[in-house]
């Protein structure tokens, strides 16, 4: 088994592995949907019965869909560049979302990356962050 | 025989695609990096290639994760622009090159790289942002482009090793190819940047620096670059880099930077562009 447990020294880092693709495959393949311009339709007009036709889905992973909850869909197994089609068909921007994962407003996140970013001094290893 | 003259390292941040559609490269948040652009671009035109290997990685698009491809060629006459939840780019067809597509897969695939072949996709910002980069806003791209598709979303990525051993491979095809054709090959996707979870937004400027040099000076150190170096370092999305070791690989030992460029942000990332000319 490939061992890939030293990631999660890194922190605010959820490594795509094996245990988050079949954890957030429904998820994510829900998101995969919204790809078309009939099912972003579909599931503006009803959300909850759009999210019925994904049976698999955890109730969950139901929530944070519903409620936009951009980190928790991360925290069950939602990949940045699925969950980011939602975003999408809401309008909202990657910068949007970065800044809603990380507790900032949208202007307060595009202030850091105009400053250089988030440094990477501080964020390496969670015993760094302490 | 092919020939392998040059190879293009260049992000592919998906906000520099929505920039040039909505004609905003000159407002004072993009100027700066586009007016980095321009010598690349006359660098091109000048070079004329007859066709572009374009490395790259699709971002759900194409593929899902139904189908995890780790390296795929794209083999089809012309490739549409996909809808990635916003409507396609208003940018042009992708033209493809069949013939010298297949030689490239046979060719692959019995030097023992088993690659996907792919007769029909779409193609996301990965593969469209480096063009427009490179291009500008043509009506028809002036080169025919062959994607090659590399999984970076699940994990494990193929190695900096595998990367740069298949451009070896790569350039072994070309130049067995049997018309003369001058062929470019892009390595596309970073630099630094983390789009996901409480850490978005980290940036690396050495790290990154130090890669773009590395490129000449010890491709060596590149190459046994371990994943959780880049994913610590450069940001859980800086691992796509590794595909620029596949354009590096596809070049000689002896080769000559002729431009480097880099920028922070293109939104959420570092902008990096490095030119490498082959001379041998």
């Amino acid at each position: 088994m490939t061992d890939t447990s030293g990631f999660d020294d890194i922190p605010g880092t959820y490594l795509f592995n094996k245990d988050r693709c079949h954890e957030g495959y429904h998820l994510n393949m829900f998101c995969m949907s919204l790809m078309k311009a009939e099912n972003r339709e579909a599931f503006r007009s009803d959300e909850a019965a759009y999210l019925d036709q994904f049976p698999l889905l955890t109730l969950e992973q139901r929530r944070c869909v519903l409620e936009r909850d951009w980190l928790g869909m991360i925290h069950v197994g939602g990949n940045i560049y699925y969950t980011s089609k939602l975003g999408a068909t809401d309008g909202l921007s990657f910068q949007y979302l970065a800044g809603a994962m990380s507790g900032m407003t949208q202007e307060e996140y595009r202030e850091m990356m105009i400053a250089g970013g988030r440094p990477i001094d501080g964020n390496r290893s969670k015993s760094e962050k302490g | 025989m092919g020939r392998i003259v040059a190879g293009v390292g260049t992000s592919h941040v998906p906000a520099i695609g929505v920039a040039v559609d909505l004609g905003k490269t000159q407002e004072p948040y993009w100027k700066p990096l586009f007016d980095g652009y321009e010598p690349a671009r006359e660098w091109l035109s000048k070079v004329e290639p007859d066709v572009v290997i374009l490395v790259y990685n699709d971002h759900g698009t194409a593929f899902s994760l139904e189908v995890i491809p780790t390296f795929a060629i794209g083999v089809a006459r012309e490739f549409p622009p996909a809808d990635e939840g916003w409507g396609p780019r208003p940018v042009p067809i992708v033209k493809g090159h069949p013939e010298l597509a297949w030689h490239m897969a046979e060719s692959l695939i019995l030097d023992e790289f088993d690659i996907t072949i792919v007769n029909e996709m779409s193609v996301d910002h990965g593969l469209t942002v480096p063009l427009s980069i490179a291009c500008g806003e043509p009506k028809e791209w002036p080169f025919p482009v062959i994607p090659l598709a590399v999984n970076v979303v699940q994990y494990p990525p193929p190695t900096g090793r595998r990367c740069f051993d298949l451009g070896r491979s790569i350039r072994k095809a070309v130049d067995a190819y049997d018309e003369d054709l001058k062929v470019v090959i892009f390595g596309t996707g970073g630099m630094s940047h983390q789009l996901h979870g409480e850490r978005a937004g980290v940036i690396n400027k050495d790290f990154d620096q130090r890669f773009l040099n590395d490129l000449t000076q010890d491709p060596q150190r590149l190459v046994e670059l371990p994943h959780i170096e880049y994913v610590r370092e450069a940001g859980a999305e800086g691992i796509e880099m590794v595909m620029w070791l596949i354009m590096r690989g596809a070049l000689g030992d002896d080769i000559t930077e002729v431009y480097q460029n880099y920028h922070v942000p293109a939104s959420n990332t570092a902008a990096g562009l490095i030119i490498l000319e082959n001379n041998s």
